[in-house]
């Protein structure tokens, strides 16, 4: 047993499964039919746009999906490498 | 979207039996452990019960319920029409309410035809108030055999990353490969978490059941607790419903099969009694 736990620190790596698999699913539900095509699209348009400008590293991107309610909200992260225009 | 709010499909005539699938995408979830516990849990009810094994090649719901030395016809022979169904049905040593069509264990899954598999469910829901088809894991034949004709179904899942994608696929196929999904119907859903650990999900260490709720869109009937009875149960051929009732596994099985009769009641998980010392102690004994 970890000593930290000891303390009562909360681990993180449920939040972090939830996360993945809702941003997987969405993708992997992306053909059939529902709203998760609109997010796995505009996921691709905005990642195509800022390819054309500057070099994206697939590992620097960083996509958070969060359903609250009605209200489907999709972050996209995306780390640019030190500005260089194409 | 995906909800549980759908009204229930009466679809054959002269019957009112409910035909349930249980089914999860993954293999090793408690499917059988599952289709074993609700089935017991109903004959005990009172209710004419079938349980159906669609594993065929790896049948095991038999074995779960103590029925392996009784197996004389099975599935497949039914459906090829070497056996006639009250041939193949194996009635529980316990509760003589409650039957058993086995699968095969020495033919492959392609052993089954669609037309042979709706005969047998039309003729099962002449007989019985609830058939539960248990079914194989993967996405192929069997396990969309297993839930073509279903009226419901209970999807079950571990509270781990590759159950609850795994149940996703299956949610999508429950939705576009079943009679009721073609009939333009939605099948109502049930989602059963077995093998949780209140502690560990409290310590963020395992998706919580609201997780995976949100993740699945898909209502909760039941929430099993990880459980030293299960196996127990599985050591000497009983449902775990039947072996040890104040077993919490036992319990929420019970009460995930109140829901599933239309009971409005609230979502516990049962927990083992802890002793003072167990309380003291909680959550560090190994």
């Amino acid at each position: 047993m970890n000593i930290l736990s000891l303390f009562g620190k909360r681990g993180e790596s449920a939040s972090v499964a939830k996360n993945r698999l809702q941003i997987l699913l969405a993708h992997e539900r992306a053909d059939d039919g529902s709203d998760a095509v609109l997010i796995s699209s505009l996921r691709e348009d905005i990642l195509a746009v800022v390819a054309k400008r500057v070099d994206i590293d697939p590992d620097s991107v960083r996509l958070e999906m969060d359903r609250s309610g009605d209200v489907t909200t999709l972050g996209i992260d995306i780390e640019l490498p030190a500005a260089k225009a194409s | 979207m995906r909800d549980g709010t759908e009204v229930k499909n009466g679809t054959d005539t002269m019957s009112n039996a409910t035909v349930v699938v249980v089914t999860s995408g993954k293999g090793g979830v408690g499917k059988t452990t599952t289709t074993a516990a609700i089935a017991s849990a109903l004959a005990k009810e009172g209710y004419q019960v079938c349980a159906i094994d669609f594993d065929v090649g790896l049948r095991n719901l038999d074995l779960i319920m103590g029925a392996e030395r009784r197996v004389v016809f099975d599935l497949v022979n039914v459906v090829r029409g070497e056996a006639s169904i009250k041939q193949a049905l194996v009635r529980d040593k316990k509760l003589n309410n409650l039957f058993l069509l086995p699968a095969s264990q020495t033919r492959d899954k392609d052993a089954l035809t669609e037309e042979g598999v709706a005969s047998v469910i039309n003729e099962l829901r002449m007989y019985f108030d609830w058939v539960i088809c248990d079914s194989p894991a993967g996405i192929e034949r069997g396990a969309t055999l297993a839930m073509r004709h279903a009226d419901e179904a209970i999807i079950v899942s571990n509270p781990e990353v590759s159950s609850v994608r795994d149940c996703d696929r299956i949610i999508g196929l429950l939705d576009a490969k079943t009679k009721v999904a073609e009939d333009g119907g939605r099948m109502p859903k049930h989602l059963m978490i077995t093998r949780y650990d209140t502690d560990r999900a409290k310590t963020g260490d395992m998706l919580a059941t609201d997780d995976v709720v949100d993740i699945l869109s898909v209502p909760l009937i039941g929430v099993v607790p990880e459980s030293k009875d299960v196996l127990k149960a599985s050591n000497v051929g009983l449902p775990v419903t039947l072996s040890d009732e104040n077993s919490p596994a036992a319990k929420a099985y019970m009460e995930a099969t109140r829901r599933l009769l239309g009971e409005n009641i609230p979502v516990t998980i049962p927990e083992e009694k802890k002793s003072l010392f167990g309380k003291l102690f909680k959550g560090r004994a190994a």
